[in-house]
């Protein structure tokens, strides 16, 4: 187990990096404690994959530093920093079988026999294995195949940290529920620090305590999943997170209130009257659809332009004054023949020049 | 309109389709869902005329197209893994079938721009796939397929490898854009979302086997079976077996309520979305059941509960965020008039009362 | 059920058809012919069954060149694949260093074999020869024509120096394409290099490496061009293998009938050979059907 460092960290894949640009890794301070459970989350291209394979030590970063425990391993191998890796498509010894593949790292560091032996068997049902242990690993199915991958990396138990390359991306979205849960109760029960690397957001938003969201090499929020949901920093972990993401409306905010769309909604919280570069922000959950003729004051004429049904919910697509709105209704609700939208005065975000303005209560 | 008459296909010993027949119509969004092996490349191979069926036949309106080459049937194809002709231009891509189908040049350079502009791809003509990212790729693939003005266009998985929010944006704009050729659109996913989300018709797989089509919302909401229940769920599907016993439902010695319509005494399954379980007792949530907690998610707005009754791994979906402890008991309230019954032989019986909604 | 495609395709195969029945499938007939008759000259044949077949297979000569066949493919298939697997896991695989080493390995490949009989002619003797007078100036007498052991290692080098490419290529072309991410996992792991090439690499370039044996089996166990012009078959007939017999029989001798009977035993040993290669690479490899013990 170990608390991870990064100091300064910084890469770029250029011999000569001049603009902030030529960085595909940001400078990021940050502090991973030990034994919690984090995602990196991004689009492609966002650098989490870069970030990912610098604390595992198979990239060595332009700048900075790495610290496993307050020791700087920055220039140490994967195997000299102790940590495991499970990577995008299952990678498994094809001539071994899946007891053997289980047990190969452990042989690879000499420990004995019997241990071997004792820690492969609990593995294997822990995996829910134990009927294909002497079974060649290549004719498993690709979500067992995974969970030896993982298997690998949790039958050491001294390993610093296990990290995540996008581990579902070839697993069935049945099979995607039974692994999330399974890897969430392997952290409960090993307590390893885990990091976990993902562009889909239900998997980072489950699994992780703390989600570091990315964005082309810049760290832009790190935040419980509650936090992201209700507070997001940034207008894209805005749209980012939730699906669909958040409504972004450009407007001018005065002291308790704002205006958009031509209407002025009461805010909850007291802001700096402001009009340059100000958007506000709401997510499709809290924008609720009533009749027109029974609206209050608060409420903008909406036109309703599409409903997507997906069985649990509808999504309601439309515009205000021009703009495109998205709200949530739920699988019985009405939709009026003339619909306004009213916006929850408590979840209404004020983003300034895209970052989130924390009004005073 | 493209008519798929008891088409099987055999290879080997193994029978990868059986009996599939389907009716789809010009100008309509058709989802071949199911999970990995389902049968959905094999069916999209043997409409496109890239393999032979072993049984039945294959009809483009009205006539059979057994006979016809691929390369003489009127169909595109786009594929998961963003397949480009590696050397050309993103422009000489988009034109290749427009070459080989010998349109003149200025007709060409008008439709293709018009293709690269509904796909967003206006700057990036003079590019090779290989500098291209992901999602310029694919749609690079999408707007070949377009220009081809095919009556079949077949995608298979094409959004899998995207980026998240890549796939919402393109899954938004997909079917608008084959929807003005008057293309037959057939799309396969493992994603019930997915299908969900793309709306058209529905043809759920399993085993090679085509267990129903309908438009999508009913094939949702009324499932002929529990292997389609099952299929176009997600989260998945709590199930439990019950007994009918005296008009009463038992699941493991706990009382769960009534069919509401008489039924034969005897084994059944109840089956129950994650979101009609409720932590609190409401005027609908009548009925209460006491589960082990195994573990939670929370995604920020929602929360999934695991939870284990005597028999079975369940779930509940709710709204907001709940912090439970692992190993409590917890009582969970399960709303009757939203079960689905299922007999012995897994046909429905019994679907959820459908409740009031509009346009 | 329709045909699915158009029969008059089958017109634009007949050309070949036609050429490869009369190169190959007309000549090979006349041979089974011949291998099958007797002729007291005058162009006058009759019927002699498998007399041939059964002279050739009890002949000393023939047993001792099938011999000396087999003894140099063993020692052939010993060097070479360990060898090619061995450059080629050298061979960067990344970087502009690669098309050089490429071109390297290819340019043995592309000298026509008698050009190299004739390179290695000139390159063994013992007066003009760069290898042949390095050894006489360390002490050894070199000269290939008189002593077997000698001519053996000559043309056995020989082999080795043009054709261990194939078997490099081969090989380099199977470990391109492990993903890197199989590396990376074996780094994680902790794994040595000898374990890297035994779990990963090897297994993964099964399927190449059978090509590479077969090639290589069947090449070397029908080599005719190369040593017929290094060694001619000598000294005596200690080089000289069932190819060159075969010639020395049909064309020196005249002799059709065994010639043919023998030429019929040599292709049908090749086949079998080979088969077994096949057989015994398959089913031990990564493509092996699994074998399920216990339950599941």
């Amino acid at each position: 187990m170990a608390h991870i460092t990064l100091d300064q960290l910084a890469h770029s894949y250029l011999p000569n990096p001049a603009q902030p640009a030529d960085f595909a890794l940001r400078q990021i301070d940050y502090v991973w404690e030990d034994g919690g459970a984090y995602a990196l989350l991004g689009p492609s291209g966002c650098g989490k994959t870069t970030l990912l394979n610098i604390i595992s030590g198979l990239l060595t970063p332009s700048k900075g530093r790495v610290l496993f425990n307050d020791r700087d391993v920055t220039t140490l191998t994967p195997e000299e920093r102790n940590i495991a890796q499970v990577f995008q498509f299952p990678v498994i010894y094809d001539t071994m079988t899946v007891a053997e593949n289980l047990a190969f790292p452990l042989r690879n560091r000499g420990v004995d026999k019997h241990e071997i032996t004792k820690r492969v068997d609990e593995m294997l049902e822990t995996l829910d294995l134990t009927g294909k242990a002497r079974r060649r690993a290549s004719n498993l199915t690709a979500d067992e195949k995974q969970k030896i991958s993982l298997g690998r990396g949790l039958v050491r138990y001294d390993v610093n940290a296990i990290l995540f390359d996008e581990p579902l991306t070839v697993i069935d979205p049945h099979m995607k529920w039974q692994l999330r849960t399974k890897l969430k109760e392997l952290h409960e029960q090993f307590e390893h620090t885990m990091i976990y690397v993902t562009h889909d957001q239900t998997e980072a938003l489950t699994f992780a305590d703390k989600v570091v969201v990315m964005y082309e090499g810049q760290v832009v929020q790190i935040g419980t999943p509650e936090e992201l949901f209700d507070e997001p920093a940034h207008t894209f972990v805005g749209y980012f997170i939730g699906s669909p993401g958040m409504n972004i409306f450009p407007g001018q905010v005065a002291q308790h209130s704002v205006s958009v769309a031509g209407k002025e909604l009461r805010l909850q919280r007291q802001y700096e009257p402001e009009t340059q570069g100000i958007e506000i922000g709401i997510r499709p959950e809290f924008v609720s659809i009533v009749d027109r003729r029974e609206a209050g004051v608060d409420s903008m004429p909406l036109e309703v332009q599409a409903v997507e049904d997906i069985g649990r919910f509808r999504i309601v697509r439309g515009e205000v004054d021009g703009h495109k709105v998205d709200a949530l209704i739920g699988e019985d609700d009405i939709i009026p023949e003339s619909a306004a939208a009213v916006f929850d005065p408590s979840r209404i975000n004020v983003y300034k020049d895209s970052h989130l303005v924390k009004g005073q209560a | 309109m493209l008519e798929l008459v008891d088409v099987v296909k055999q290879v080997g010993a193994q029978t990868h389709i059986s009996n599939v027949s389907l009716t789809l119509e010009s100008a309509s969004l058709n989802v071949l869902l199911g999970p990995t092996l389902s049968g959905k490349t094999s069916l999209m191979r043997l409409m496109a005329g890239l393999d032979k069926p072993t049984g039945g036949d294959i009809r483009m309106k009205g006539e059979s197209v057994l006979g016809r080459s691929v390369r003489r049937r009127s169909v595109a194809m786009v594929y998961q893994q963003f397949i480009n002709y590696p050397s050309f231009t993103v422009y000489e891509n988009i034109a290749s079938p427009m070459r080989m189908a010998r349109h003149d040049k200025k007709t060409i350079d008008r439709r293709v721009r018009e293709a690269a502009d509904l796909l967003k791809l206006g700057e990036f003509l003079d590019r090779t796939p290989l500098n291209l990212s992901g999602g310029q790729q694919q749609r690079t693939a999408l707007a070949r397929a377009l220009v081809k003005d095919a009556e079949l266009v077949l995608l298979d998985e094409p959004l899998a490898n995207l980026d998240y929010k890549l796939r919402e944006e393109l899954r938004d704009e997909l079917p608008r854009l084959f929807a003005r050729t008057g293309a037959i659109l057939v799309y396969a996913t493992t994603e019930p979302q997915e299908a969900l989300l793309l709306g058209g018709r529905t043809a759920t797989m399993a085993e090679g086997r085509v267990t129903q089509f309908g438009d999508t919302i009913d094939v949702y909401n009324q499932p002929h079976d529990l292997l389609t229940a099952q299929t176009f769920a997600d989260p998945p599907l709590n199930t439990a077996k019950v007994r009918l016993q005296g008009g009463q439902l038992q699941m493991d010695a706990h009382a769960i309520g009534s069919p509401r319509e008489s039924l034969a005494d005897g084994e059944y399954s109840v089956a129950i979305r994650p979101h009609h379980l409720s932590l609190m007792e409401t005027s609908s949530h009548v009925v209460s059941l006491p589960v082990h907690i195994d573990s939670t998610e929370i995604t920020g707005s929602e929360t999934f509960i695991h939870v284990s009754t005597a028999n079975d791994s369940w779930v509940v979906l709710t709204h907001g965020v709940h912090r439970v402890h692992k190993g409590d008991t917890l009582m969970v309230h399960l709303d009757p008039s939203r079960f689905y019954l299922f007999d012995a032989n897994g046909d429905l019986v019994q679907s959820p009362v459908t409740h009031a909604r509009a346009a | 059920m329709d045909k699915p495609f158009n029969n008059k395709a089958w017109l634009f195969v007949l050309p070949v058809f036609v050429l490869v029945a009369i190169s190959a499938i007309i000549p090979l007939m006349t041979v089974v012919n011949y291998s099958v008759q007797d002729t007291f000259g005058n162009n006058e044949f009759f019927w002699a069954g498998t007399e041939w077949f059964s002279d050739v297979l009890s002949s000393d000569r023939f047993r001792e060149s099938l011999v000396r066949n087999l003894t140099f493919s063993a020692i052939i298939l010993i060097i070479e694949i360990p060898l090619g697997i061995a450059i080629a896991l050298c061979m960067p695989r990344k970087g502009v260093w690669v098309s050089v080493c490429l071109v390297l390995m290819a340019l043995p490949l592309l000298i026509p074999w008698n050009v190299v009989g004739t390179i290695w002619q000139v390159f063994g003797r013992s007066d003009i020869g760069l290898f042949g007078k390095s050894l006489s100036v360390i002490g050894i007498d070199f000269n290939y024509g008189q002593s077997w052991i000698q001519s053996w290692i000559i043309v056995i080098l020989m082999d080795v120096w043009h054709w261990t490419s194939l078997v490099v290529l081969l090989c380099y072309s199977g470990l391109v394409a492990i993903p890197e991410a199989y590396y990376q996992a074996a780094r994680i792991d902790g794994a040595s290099k000898w374990k890297v090439f035994r779990y990963i690499q090897l297994p993964k370039m099964q399927r190449v490496l059978l090509i590479a044996v077969l090639l290589r089996f069947m090449d070397s166990f029908m080599i005719y061009t190369e040593p017929f012009v290094l060694t001619g078959g000598g000294p005596g007939s200690t080089t000289t293998f069932l190819s060159i017999d075969l010639v020395k029989m049909a064309i020196g001798q005249f002799d059709l009938g065994p010639a043919a009977a023998m030429s019929l035993i040599y292709f049908l040993i090749i086949l079998l050979l080979s088969w077994v290669f096949y057989t015994v690479m398959t089913n031990f490899g990564i493509d092996a059907p699994d074998r399920r013990e216990g339950a599941d």
